[in-house]
């Protein structure tokens, strides 16, 4: 970083404000690990005695437990089943001339920009229209929803970024359209179905709005997390839990992102 | 392709294709149009089943009326005329618009310097950049608002800290539970998703434009207004919008750091489906909501395409 400072000196308050800029993003959520260290049910300074017995008391708990397991089983089914769906809308919107490929991308993109509460009371109305028990199956279908457009924008980059004609060859070489998906196509893009996977769960993992609306009788992390915010003595577990899932979301996010751009970036560096 | 017969009738529109059956295969393996929409209808019709028709029932659920745990299904606009004779709905949406809006305006202001920053003098280590701008956005949302809550509570981060400094001696109540504390919470909890378009949009910039701009005897302050900033209006318009649409539904952040003064729309339509157990009423109001957003978003988008030609 000095040297990118040195080059370009007459930005010097400009790298500060990035610097500030950053520390406005992430400070405010590192407090909820400095106080879960704290000795105390207040949360407040000045801070108290070091300690790891919130972290001791999550061991214990089992409603905790039973909602993270649930939240893994939402958020890979969701991870699986979007990342399906992505890979089969990224191969037909970049392989194939489709007529109406626009109104069909701004459909599947749509929930993107359609506000979480609006989507949650939709498929909330449906779900109960037809009858069916609300349950850890409507969140994961909330969650594929929105997920779709995540996946497909992972995906088709990489589609986008190899050569059709190695697919092609593949044909003609006498491979049926099965088997090239699976010996070329596939391991071509997976680098973004792996980073697709991630996003997606991630996403899943830590989505709160339209669980809320769509949650049965068994909760969700983001759920729990959430009936607890109500008891200002479970507020140090609560923070020791919302530690743990910030270390956990970032490590996975950063490890998705890395592999998403990674290729991106190679490819931009070669052109240029 | 070797997808069956039978995926096709399953999967696309099996209405138009019907008396086709007979010479479906033929037609299949030549037509590139149908194939590509045979494989993408999954897609499509997960995503049709879990948001065009759920919406189709809640257009229809607006116009009908609830009486005590029934639903009468008679066509009424009985639920609009309450949205719109009664003022509290109005206030609400209206205090919605403002904070959303406010917000959207605070967190372009806030992000542009930071994205031309990574766009023009970063060189080394620009992914690196990237995910730190943008990793906030992939943590719970719930965890981000909550940390405001602790931050700005009335014994919390920063009233704790400044009677600690001695700097005040009475907790300042104003932070928490007020529209201010929403839109601080809320600029934070999207900024990540506003510097993104911002940074696509200066990235490209044609960077011979601005030597040449420099060449013709712009200073900086000049070649920025007529130059860059110009061509990464897109960025901005963009960015105000992707911020602008889904702030005005939330209802977590009001909830947990609005108190009464900083309640919002979403919180309403919530109450709707929760305690008040209105549920045509609460689907009148989310569809009133976001046709309202939609009237603004097209306004507003035709505005600044107005805006954007007069300066090109």
């Amino acid at each position: 970083m000095t040297e990118v400072a040195y080059i370009q000196r007459r930005n010097r308050p400009l790298y500060i404000y990035a610097l500030l800029y950053l520390a406005f993003l992430y400070i405010p959520v590192l407090f909820l690990p400095l106080f879960s260290f704290n000795d105390s049910i207040y949360i407040s300074f000045p801070l108290k005695e070091f300690t790891t017995k919130w972290y001791e008391g999550m061991l214990g708990n089992e409603p905790m437990f039973a909602a993270l397991i649930n939240s893994l089983e939402v958020g890979s089914a969701t991870a699986v089943f979007a990342t399906i769906l992505g890979v089969l809308g990224a191969k037909a919107l970049t392989r194939y001339r489709l007529p109406g490929r626009k109104p069909v991308v701004f459909v599947i993109m749509l929930p993107l920009v359609i506000p979480g509460i609006i989507l949650g009371v939709a498929l909330l109305i449906l779900i109960s229209r037809l009858g069916i028990a609300l349950s850890l199956y409507t969140v994961a279908l909330g969650h594929i929803l929105i997920s779709v457009p995540f996946s497909m924008a992972a995906l088709i980059p990489r589609f986008e970024g190899f050569d059709k004609s190695m697919e092609e060859a593949s044909v003609d070489l006498g491979e049926n359209a099965w088997w090239t998906f699976w010996r070329v196509t596939f391991p071509m893009v997976f680098p973004g179905v792996l980073a697709s996977l991630l996003l997606c769960f991630t996403i899943s993992f830590d989505e709160f709005i339209m669980a809320f609306f769509l949650i049965g009788t068994e909760p969700t992390l983001p759920i729990y997390i959430w009936s607890q915010l109500r008891f200002p003595a479970k507020l140090p577990g609560v923070l020791a839990l919302g530690a743990c899932i910030l270390v956990g979301s970032f490590f996975v996010v950063f490890l998705s992102q890395w592999l998403r751009r990674r290729g991106v970036r190679t490819e931009t560096a070669r052109g240029v | 392709m070797h997808l069956s017969d039978s995926t096709v009738v399953a999967g696309a529109v099996p209405e138009r294709h019907k008396n086709w059956l007979p010479q479906l295969r033929a037609l299949f393996l030549r037509s590139e149009a149908l194939r590509g929409y045979t494989l993408l209808s999954p897609t499509l019709i997960v995503i049709g089943f879990s948001m065009c028709v759920p919406f189709a029932i809640m257009v229809a659920m607006s116009f009908w009326t609830q009486h005590a745990f029934e639903f009468d299904t008679a066509f009424s606009l009985a639920n609009y005329r309450e949205a719109v004779e009664r003022p509290v709905y109005g206030a609400l949406l209206i205090r919605s618009l403002a904070i959303s809006g406010t917000c959207a305006v605070a967190t372009v202001l806030l992000s542009y310097p930071m994205a031309y920053y990574v766009a023009f003098h970063v060189h080394r280590h620009k992914l690196v950049w990237i995910i730190l701008m943008t990793l906030p956005f992939w943590t719970s949302y719930l965890l981000r608002v909550f940390a405001w809550k602790i931050i700005l509570g009335y014994n919390g981060v920063v009233n704790s800290g400044l009677k600690g400094l001695g700097l005040i001696d009475q907790p300042l109540e104003f932070l928490l539970y007020s529209p201010t504390a929403v839109v601080i919470t809320l600029t934070h909890a999207w900024a990540a998703f506003a510097i993104l378009p911002i940074y696509v949009s200066l990235e490209k910039i044609d960077r011979s434009l601005l030597e040449a701009a420099t060449d013709l005897g712009d200073g900086p302050v000049a070649r920025f207004l007529r130059v860059t900033l110009p061509l990464s209006l897109p960025g901005i318009i963009a960015a105000m919008l992707i911020i602008f649409i889904p702030t005005v539904g939330d209802y977590v952040t009001p909830t947990l750091v609005g108190g009464p003064d900083g309640m919002m729309i979403g919180n309403m339509i919530q109450a709707q489906f929760g305690k008040v157990n209105n549920w045509p009423m609460g689907a009148a109001l989310a569809i009133a909501m976001m046709i309202v957003v939609a009237v603004i978003s097209v306004v507003y988008m035709w505005a600044a395409r107005k805006a954007t030609e007069r300066i090109a």
